[in-house]
């Protein structure tokens, strides 16, 4: 799935410098902890998240995630943008809670990246 | 690599904005010098969380790295109120973290396990009222 298939699939505003439908998304992963995405997301998945933080673009660029996704409707702070933007990182905004938006992608078949990490 | 990397930053506490800026000069250097994405991507997960616990716990610090022929070497110092019992900070779970840090995202209690599960040698010292010292280690060939 591409990411311009993503955004029609939720409904989503885009805020990137990209063209979406050139940017592959493998698989997701939907979290609003994120040492758990730090511990658990594989690289190459989207992140779903509740929070608009800087600190969740922080944490897509220190794993390479392609995309991140707003859920919500929640407004970003304008640095989070800066610094997705900055980085070329695209961001989705979507009125979906992250229930909805999970079921969605799910249902049209977008896997789940789940990946435990190397045992301690 | 002839001469080790070695990057030093001063990391302010609570600042919740510009966080994470150093990890991420230090993962654009290991990439830049040709590093095996795995390790990058362990090294960007141990410096980002050692960061975020000098932002969120311990008032700030100093993160380093040493970036040599054959491995990578991460450290945090800090003078930040210490950690009472090492053993229960290692349990996944276990948090001290703000309402604040927890509405950013953090406080799951899972940062110094991820350290630890990402590393190849892991060392932590700490003292009450004097501060943290905490080393992780990545070797590039194993
Ligand atoms: N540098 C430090 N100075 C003082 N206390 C610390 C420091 N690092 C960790 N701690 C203590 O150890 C606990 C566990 O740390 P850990 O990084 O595992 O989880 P966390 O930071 O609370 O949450 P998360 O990392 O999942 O966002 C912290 O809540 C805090 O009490
Ligand atoms: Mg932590």
């Amino acid at each position: 799935m591409n990411l311009k298939e993503i955004a029609e699939i939720l409904d989503a505003e885009a805020v990137s410098g990209a063209d979406l439908a050139t940017v592959d998304i493998p698989n997701a992963y939907a979290c609003d902890l994120m040492s758990d995405v730090l511990a658990f997301c594989p690289p190459g998945a989207l992140l779903l998240t509740g929070l608009t933080n800087v600190q969740i673009v922080r944490t897509a660029q220190m794993l390479d995630l392609p995309a991140v996704v707003f859920v919500r409707g929640k407004k970003p702070l304008e640095e989070t943008l800066a610094l997705a933007k900055e980085n070329g990182i695209p961001v989705l905004m979507t009125k979906l809670s992250l229930y909805e938006t999970c079921g969605k992608l799910f249902a049209k078949g977008l896997e789940p990246g789940y990946a435990p990490t190397k045992e301690a | 690599m002839a001469e080790p990397v070695s990057l030093e930053y001063k990391i302010e506490g609570n600042d919740y904005m510009v966080a994470g800026a150093a990890s991420n000069n230090i993962k654009n250097t290991l990439k830049m010098l040709g590093i095996e994405s795995d390790v990058c991507r362990r090294a960007a997960v141990v410096t980002y969380e050692a960061e975020m616990n000098l932002v969120i716990h311990a008032g700030g610090g100093i993160l380093k790295a040493l970036i040599s022929e054959d491995k990578i070497e991460l450290c945090t110092v800090d003078e930040g109120p210490g950690i009472p019992d090492i053993g229960k900070a290692m349990t996944e779970g276990y948090t001290t973290a703000s309402d604040h840090a927890r509405e950013m995202g953090f406080g799951a209690g899972m940062g110094l396990p991820n350290i630890k599960r990402n590393s190849d040698v892991f060392e932590i010292e700490s003292t009450p009222g004097v501060g943290t010292q905490l080393k992780s280690t990545i070797l590039f060939q194993k």
